[in-house]
C-alpha cells in the first residue's frame, strides 16, 4: 500500500488566494470577461441564425443606443433598476436577504393604481398624486417590515418570508384586476387620472429622482449613524450587542426604509410610466436588483455601472432577437445568463488563482 | 543507542498568497523514539509545517522523506498510510458516539467488531498507561479525556509518528503531568512524537530535542539538555527579552464591583454560573482561572450587560465620592432619587434639605456643581444593556475573548472600530470621524500598532495588533473596571508583555482589573488575587502571591464529577 501512494503525483491543480489585486487589474479582468462573454454570446447566436457576428454587435448596440428614444428608454430603465437596487442595498448591507423586491414594488403599484381608480375624476390630480405617493411608500414599507418584524422577534428566515410575500402581492394584483376589469380581458387599461406630470420629457423624472436617491443612499450608509449601525449589524450581531446596538430596532428601521424606496419605484411605475398595473409590473427588477448590488459589492456608486450594464444587455438583446429572427426569448435569455455567469465567475479569479502541477515543476527548476 | 532518522523534511516552503511565507525552506530530521518539540511564537508557521506532514496542506516546494524514501502526502489518509497521525488543537470527534466508536470510525479494511476494537484499545491503554472509559460518550467527557481518545484514535491506526498541536493548552497541571507520562511511555516504545508548543517549561520537561521556528524560518534544532529557557526564548523572539512581570502592591483598595449570588442559565437550560459571589477592588488585579468553559466567558459577559441572569445582584460603585453630580449622565429624576437616599452634601460637607428647594433651584445648584456625593454612588446593574450602562456614565470596559467577532468589526478600519463605543455621542445624525481618527492615531503610536495607516481593515492586522487596537480603545475610555478575557491568547511574547504592562499600569491608576487567563504561570505572576471557577461555581479565591500551581490545579477540577487523574 505504501508503494501505491508513492506513485501518486502531487495534486493536479490547487487554488491559491490572491493578495491585494490592484484596481486597474480588476477593471481589466472585468472588461476582458465582459468582452469575452459578449463574443461567446455572439458566436452562439450566429450558430442559430444565418446572420454574422458583426450583425450581433450592431444590433446589440443599436438596440440600446440606436435612437434618441432608445437612449432615453435605456436611461429610464437603468434608473428604475438603480432605484430597486437602492431599496435592496441597505438590507443586504445588513445581511438581511430581502428577496421580496418584486412584491414590494407590486403592492405599491397596486396601491397607487387603487388611488387612481377609485379617486380618478372625483378629486383633482393635485390631491390624487400625493395620496398615491403616500400609499405606495407606506404599502411598500409595510410589505418589507412584516418579514423584518418576524425576523427580529422570532428569528424567522427572511429569504423565504420575503419570497412568499411576492406571491401574496401577485395574488392581490390579480384579484384587484378581476374586480376592476369588468370585460374579463384581465388587462387594466391605462387610467387617465393621477398621472404624474412630466418634467422636461416623460423619461426625466425617474432618472433625476433615482440619481438623487443613489447619492443620498451613499451618504446615508457612509456618513450617518444609522448607516454605521447597519454595517455593524451586518458584520457581526455579537459586536452590535456588545456595544449596545438594539439589533431588532435596526432591522425593522432599515427594512422600513428599504420597502419605502421600493414603494417609490412602484409609484413611478404606476403613476409616471405605465398608468396601470399587472402582475408583471415589477418586471422582475426585485431579482435583477440582487445581481446589480452583489456585482457592485454593495457600493451604491458602483451600482450605477452595474445597473447600466444589465439594462444595456437586456435592451440590446431585444434588438438582436429581432435581427436574428428568434421567435421566442429563450435564446436571448440563455445569452444574458451566460454573460452574467461569466462576469460572476471572473470575480472568483479576482480573489483566487489556480496553480497547476506542471507550472509548479517549472517554478522549482527556476 | 544508534538513532535512526524516520522522518525527514527537506527544504519545505509554503506560501499563503504572495506575501505570507508561512514556511521558508525548512529542513528537519525526526528520529525514531524521540520527543521533538517544535517551538515558536504564534504565527511562526509551526502548525503549518506539521499540517503538511499530516496531509492537510501540500507544500509549494520541498520534499518529505520517510525511512529515506520520498513520499507524497496529499491527504490525512495518505499520512496514515505512512503511519503519521496528528492530534489537532481542535478535536475532531463525534459527540454522540462513545470513545470506542470514535476510535473505530473510518478504519477501512477490517470488519467492524466493536468488541475486538475495545480489546485492542485496552491493550494499548495498558501498555502506555492511559485511563479511559471506552463506553463513555464524547459529550460527557472532559477536555483531557477527549484528548486521550484522539491519541488512541491515532495509535489505533498504527501511527508511529504522532504530532500533537498545543496539547497542553487546555489541561490542568495534573492532567499535563499524566499526559507527559503517557508520551514518555510511547517514546520508550519506539514511537516518534512531535509536540507543537510555545510553552518553554514544557519543552524543557518533556522533549529530547527542540526545533525553534521564527517567522517561518527554522532557526536551530538543539538538544534540550544543552540549552536553557533563556536561550530558547531569544531564539524564538530574535532578541533578548525581559520576562518579568512587575507586580506592585495594590494601593487604595475600594470596592468597585460587587457580584453576589449570580446564577445564569443559558439558552440550552444549563446552569453556566451557579451562585457566584465576589468583589473587585480598585488598584488590584483579580485573576480568574479555570478549565476552558467553566463559566469565565458568561461571567464577564453578564457583568458587561450581555446576558440576562436568573438571580443575584450586580452592583457597581461609581467612583463619585466628593465629586459633584451633573446632568451630563443623570436626569433630574435620578438626582432626586439619590437625594432621597441622602447621597449628597454641599461644599461645606453639610446635608442639603431638598424639600426647601424648588426644581429650578436644585437644577441651578447641580449646574454650578454645588451638590456633591458623600460616598461612591451605588448603581444596580440589573437588566441594563451595554448602552444603558454607558449612558449612566459607568466606566466599565470589556475586552472580550472573541476579538474580531465581538470586540471589533474585522472588515472595518481602525477609525471605525474606535467609534464602536462612542459613535452615538452628539445629536447630529451624522458620524463624527474626527475624534475617533485622532484616537486611532494616538493608539497606533502609543501602543506601536504595526499597520500601514488608520484606514486599514482590522482583519488585515496580526493578532497582537488587533488586540492592541481593542485594548487601546477600552483603556481610552478611562475605565473604573476593566475586564479582559484571555487578552494575550495568540499573541507573541513581546505583545503579551505589552498587554501585561498595560494592565499593570491600569491597576496602578486605580482601576479594578479583572483578568481571565489560561496560563497559570502568568496568572500567578500578574494577579493579586485569583478566583478559580469550576463548572460555573467558585471553587476558591486565593492569594496569588502565596498559592502554588498545584493548588490552583486542584481547585480547577474541584467540583467536577470526574476523578482527577494523578
Amino acid at each position: 500500500m505504501k508503494k501505491n501512494t508513492n506513485n501518486l503525483k502531487e495534486p493536479f491543480v490547487r487554488i491559491v488566494k490572491r493578495d491585494n489585486i490592484t484596481i486597474p487589474k480588476v477593471i481589466i479582468v472585468y472588461s476582458v470577461a465582459i468582452v469575452a462573454g459578449l463574443l461567446l454570446c455572439g458566436i452562439i447566436c450566429t450558430l442559430f441564425s444565418d446572420k454574422g457576428l458583426f450583425d450581433f454587435f450592431e444590433s446589440l448596440f443599436n438596440g440600446a443606443f440606436g435612437s434618441e428614444r432608445k437612449l432615453w428608454l435605456l436611461l429610464q430603465d437603468t434608473s428604475l433598476l438603480l432605484g430597486v437596487s437602492m431599496a435592496l442595498l441597505p438590507a443586504f448591507k445588513m445581511k438581511f436577504w430581502n428577496l421580496g423586491g418584486n412584491g414590494q414594488i407590486l403592492v405599491s403599484c397596486l396601491s397607487a393604481v387603487a388611488c387612481m381608480y377609485y379617486l380618478g375624476g372625483k378629486v383633482a390630480d393635485s390631491i390624487i398624486i400625493p395620496l398615491m405617493l403616500l400609499a405606495s411608500v407606506v404599502s411598500g414599507a409595510l410589505w418589507a417590515v412584516i418579514p423584518a418584524i418576524f425576523k427580529a422577534k422570532f428569528n424567522t428566515n427572511e429569504s423565504l418570508f420575503t419570497l412568499m410575500m411576492n406571491y401574496i402581492a401577485q395574488g392581490l394584483v390579480a384579484l384587484f384586476i378581476t374586480i376592476w376589469v369588468k370585460t374579463g380581458s384581465g388587462v387594466l387599461a391605462p387610467i387617465p387620472y393621477g398621472n404624474v406630470p412630466e418634467i422636461g420629457n416623460k423619461y426625466l423624472l425617474p432618472i433625476i429622482l433615482f440619481a438623487v436617491i443613489t447619492v443620498l443612499m451613499y451618504i446615508y450608509l457612509r456618513f450617518s449613524k444609522h448607516g454605521y449601525e447597519i454595517s455593524v449589524v451586518g458584520e457581526s450581531i455579537n459586536t452590535a450587542k456588545y456595544v449596545g446596538i438594539k439589533v431588532d430596532k435596526v432591522i425593522i428601521r432599515t427594512m422600513i426604509l428599504s420597502g419605502a424606496i421600493a414603494g417609490l419605484v412602484g409609484f413611478i411605475l404606476a403613476g409616471s410610466i405605465n398608468h396601470t398595473v399587472s402582475t408583471a409590473s415589477a418586471n422582475n427588477m426585485g431579482f435583477t436588483g440582487i445581481m446589480t448590488t452583489w456585482l457592485a459589492a454593495f457600493n451604491p456608486l458602483i451600482v450605477v455601472l452595474t445597473s447600466f450594464f444589465i439594462t444595456f444587455i437586456s435592451k440590446g438583446m431585444m434588438d438582436v432577437r429581432k435581427t436574428f429572427m428568434f421567435t421566442n426569448d429563450a435564446i436571448s435569455n440563455i445569452v444574458v445568463g451566460i454573460i452574467y455567469f461569466i462576469v460572476i465567475v471572473c470575480s472568483f479569479f479576482i480573489n483566487y488563482k489556480l496553480v497547476f502541477r506542471k507550472k509548479e515543476k517549472e517554478e522549482i527548476k527556476k | 543507542m544508534e538513532k535512526t532518522v524516520i522522518l525527514q523534511l527537506k527544504n519545505i516552503t509554503k506560501k499563503f498568497g504572495a506575501k505570507v511565507i508561512a514556511n521558508n525552506n525548512i529542513s528537519l530530521d525526526i528520529y525514531k523514539g524521540e520527543i521533538l518539540s517544535v517551538l515558536g511564537e504564534n504565527g511562526c508557521g509551526k502548525t503549518t509545517l506539521m499540517n503538511m506532514v499530516a496531509g492537510i496542506y501540500y507544500p509549494d516546494s520541498g520534499k518529505i522523506l520517510i525511512d529515506g524514501e520520498e513520499v507524497i502526502i496529499r491527504s490525512p489518509r495518505d499520512a496514515f498510510e505512512h503511519k503519521i497521525g496528528m492530534i489537532h488543537q481542535h478535536f475532531k470527534l463525534i459527540d454522540i458516539y462513545t470513545a470506542a466508536q470514535n476510535v473505530a470510525l473510518g478504519v477501512e479494511g477490517e470488519k467492524f467488531n466493536l468488541k475486538e476494537v475495545k480489546n485492542r484499545i485496552n491493550e494499548m491503554a495498558k501498555k502506555y498507561g492511559f485511563h479511559i472509559n471506552l463506553d463513555k460518550k464524547i459529550y460527557e467527557m472532559s477536555v483531557s479525556e477527549k484528548q486521550t481518545v484522539e491519541i488512541l484514535k491515532v495509535l489505533y491506526r498504527g501511527a508511529d509518528i504522532l504530532i500533537l498541536d498545543e496539547p497542553t493548552a487546555v489541561l490542568t497541571p495534573q492532567e499535563i503531568r499524566s499526559l507527559f507520562k503517557v508520551l514518555s511511555a510511547m517514546r520508550n516504545d519506539g514511537k516518534s512524537i512531535i509536540i507543537i508548543t510555545h510553552k518553554l517549561n514544557e519543552v524543557m520537561e518533556i522533549s529530547d530535542r527542540v526545533s525553534v521556528l521564527r517567522k517561518g524560518e527554522h532557526i536551530a534544532t538543539v538538544n534540550t539538555a544543552e540549552t536553557s529557557e533563556k536561550e530558547l526564548t531569544e531564539m524564538m523572539v530574535g532578541k533578548k527579552v525581559e520576562l518579568n512581570i512587575n507586580r506592585t502592591d495594590p494601593v487604595d483598595n475600594k470596592i468597585r464591583l460587587s457580584v453576589s449570588g449570580l446564577t445564569v442559565v443559558n439558552s440550552d437550560g444549563y446552569k453556566v454560573l451557579d451562585d457566584v459571589s465576589f468583589n473587585a477592588y480598585s488598584g488590584e488585579i483579580l485573576g480568574i482561572a479555570g478549565i476552558a468553559g467553566s463559566g469565565q466567558k458568561e461571567l464577564l459577559e453578564t457583568i458587561a450587560g450581555l446576558n440576562n441572569y436568573q438571580s443575584g445582584t450586580l452592583t457597581y460603585y461609581h467612583p463619585k465620592k466628593d465629586k459633584p453630580v451633573s446632568f451630563y449622565h443623570k436626569t433630574y429624576k435620578r438626582v432626586m432619587e439619590l437625594a432621597r437616599e441622602n447621597a449628597f452634601k454641599d461644599e461645606k460637607g453639610n446635608d442639603i434639605d431638598f424639600s426647601k428647594l424648588s426644581k429650578k433651584e436644585i437644577k441651578d445648584l447641580v449646574n454650578s456643581e454645588r451638590i456633591i456625593f458623600k460616598e461612591d454612588e451605588v448603581v444596580d446593574l440589573k437588566n441594563k444593556n451595554p448602552r444603558e450602562i454607558r449612558e449612566l456614565g459607568i466606566r466599565l470596559s470589556f475586552v472580550p475573548e472573541d476579538r474580531l467577532g465581538m470586540g471589533l468589526v474585522g472588515n472595518m478600519n481602525i477609525i471605525d472600530n474606535m467609534m464602536l463605543r462612542s459613535y452615538r455621542k452628539g445629536k447630529s445624525m451624522f458620524l463624527d470621524r474626527k475624534k475617533p481618527s485622532d484616537l486611532a492615531d494616538r493608539i497606533i503610536s502609543e501602543l506601536e500598532v504595526n499597520t500601514p495607516d488608520s484606514h486599514t481593515a482590522v482583519r488585515k492586522l496580526s493578532g497582537g495588533n488587533v488586540q492592541k487596537v481593542l485594548v487601546g480603545r477600552e483603556i481610552a475610555a478611562a475605565p473604573a473596571v476593566l475586564m479582559t478575557a484571555y487578552p494575550v491568547r495568540g499573541l507573541d511574547i513581546n505583545s503579551s508583555y505589552t498587554i501585561y504592562n498595560l494592565l499593570n499600569e491600569q491597576k496602578q491608576n486605580g482601576v479594578a482589573v479583572i483578568f481571565v487567563g489560561e496560563d497559570l504561570d502568568v496568572l500567578m505572576a500578574l494577579s493579586d488575587k485569583i478566583l478559580v471557577l469550576s463548572g460555573g461555581k467558585i471553587s476558591g479565591i486565593v492569594d496569588a502571591r502565596t498559592v502554588t500551581k498545584d493548588e490552583i490545579g486542584l481547585l480547577m477540577v474541584k467540583t467536577n464529577k470526574d476523578e482527577v487523574t494523578e
